[in-house]
């Protein structure tokens, strides 16, 4: 269970980004999450309700882009997306390959936030 | 209106940075780093404390160990005669480079050959956690089943070497090697197996002449 710890980063980070950018209020935060990443979503998103306590993130929903692992492989020069994580077998060709493009990825994409209304005059 | 703040910053790119600079850090001193990673009870320590014991002789080694709670694994480490240091996490079920680097304070690494770093004991936290070394072995008791590959993908790709360990229990527990090595290759094809026994010694030989191939091609 190190979601929770996770889920600590996303905040800070989240929350350095919005005070540099003058952002006072988030609405959603986007996350790039790998199947390789070793995170599981539903303890992250626990762990996000609990880390975002009293943060300008409080209202903030986390919205999780899954990202499949794709592989190279050799034989047939391409990647390709795995469809089970238990074989790491080229799915055109059946040959072996740990060669990974992506399925690491555990990334703060963007945040969403709306524009405060413009004064009048 | 509703805008969009790009961030493009990896999660645990703080820990990658810290990470980055303890492999220089490593690297400029000649000192080999291995990371290693099981479930609780595959019998990291034991493995350790036999190749400690047996590299002390002509190598310089030593041992950070994480553990949740307890000292103990640095006391039966300590027995081998080389430095070793505990690293209690507390609650943290993994190891963070920051806590690589606070444990390593005194320490002269110029004066050390290998220095192993014995996570905690799981297969799925301590993965994505780099802690700025130069090899990476994941073990596997024969007493756990042939499957944890499977079961953890992400640890065994994520490894430069399988060692299955307590092969005197191999009968035992009737352990499958030709299944236990057809699921490991499913996950990461070639990756190097080694079979040992801390408790018979068996293996252990190969398994350090291992480690002195990969120390080498670090320097």
């Amino acid at each position: 269970m190190h979601e929770l710890s996770i889920a600590y980063n996303i905040v800070e980070i989240a929350l350095a980004a919005a005070n540099n950018a003058g952002v006072t209020q988030i609405n959603t935060v986007n996350l790039r999450l790998g199947a390789l990443a070793g995170v599981e979503s539903e303890s992250l998103r626990f762990g996000f309700e609990v880390a975002v306590k009293g943060t300008l993130l409080e209202q903030a929903r986390l919205v999780i882009e899954d990202v499949p692992v794709r592989v190279y492989c050799a034989a047939c020069a391409t990647t390709a997306e795995l469809p089970d994580l238990r074989r790491f077998l080229c799915p055109r060709c059946g040959a072996p390959t740990d060669q990974i493009i992506s399925g690491r990825e555990l990334e703060l994409v963007a945040l969403e936030y709306d524009d405060a209304p413009a004064r009048e005059g | 209106m509703p805008r969009l703040l790009e961030v493009r910053q990896g999660v645990l790119s703080e820990n990658d940075r810290l990470a980055a600079d303890l492999r220089q850090r490593f690297a400029r001193a000649g000192v080999f780093v291995v990371n290693l990673l099981s479930s609780p009870g595959a019998g990291k320590t034991r493995l350790l404390e036999e190749t400690m014991r047996r590299m002390s002789a002509t190598r310089r080694v030593a041992a950070l160990v994480g553990d949740l709670a307890t000292d103990n694994d640095a006391q039966r480490l300590a027995r081998s005669g080389a430095p070793a240091r505990q690293i209690t996490t507390g609650d943290l079920c993994h190891l963070e480079a920051h806590l690589v680097e606070k444990h390593l304070e005194g320490w002269d690494l110029a004066q050390l050959d290998v220095l192993f770093i014995e996570n905690v004991g799981n297969l799925v936290c301590p993965t994505g956690y780099d802690l700025g070394e130069a090899a990476r072995v994941v073990l596997l008791a024969t007493t756990e089943g042939e499957d944890k590959p499977l079961k953890y993908p992400g640890a065994f790709i994520s490894a430069d070497c399988v060692v299955v360990t307590k092969i005197d229990l191999a009968e035992a527990v009737e352990f499958d090697r030709q299944a236990a090595e057809h699921n490991i290759n499913a996950v990461h094809p070639g990756i190097p197996i080694i079979y040992t026994s801390a408790r018979s010694g068996a293996g252990l030989e190969s398994w350090i002449d291992w480690l002195d191939m990969r120390g080498r091609r670090n320097q």
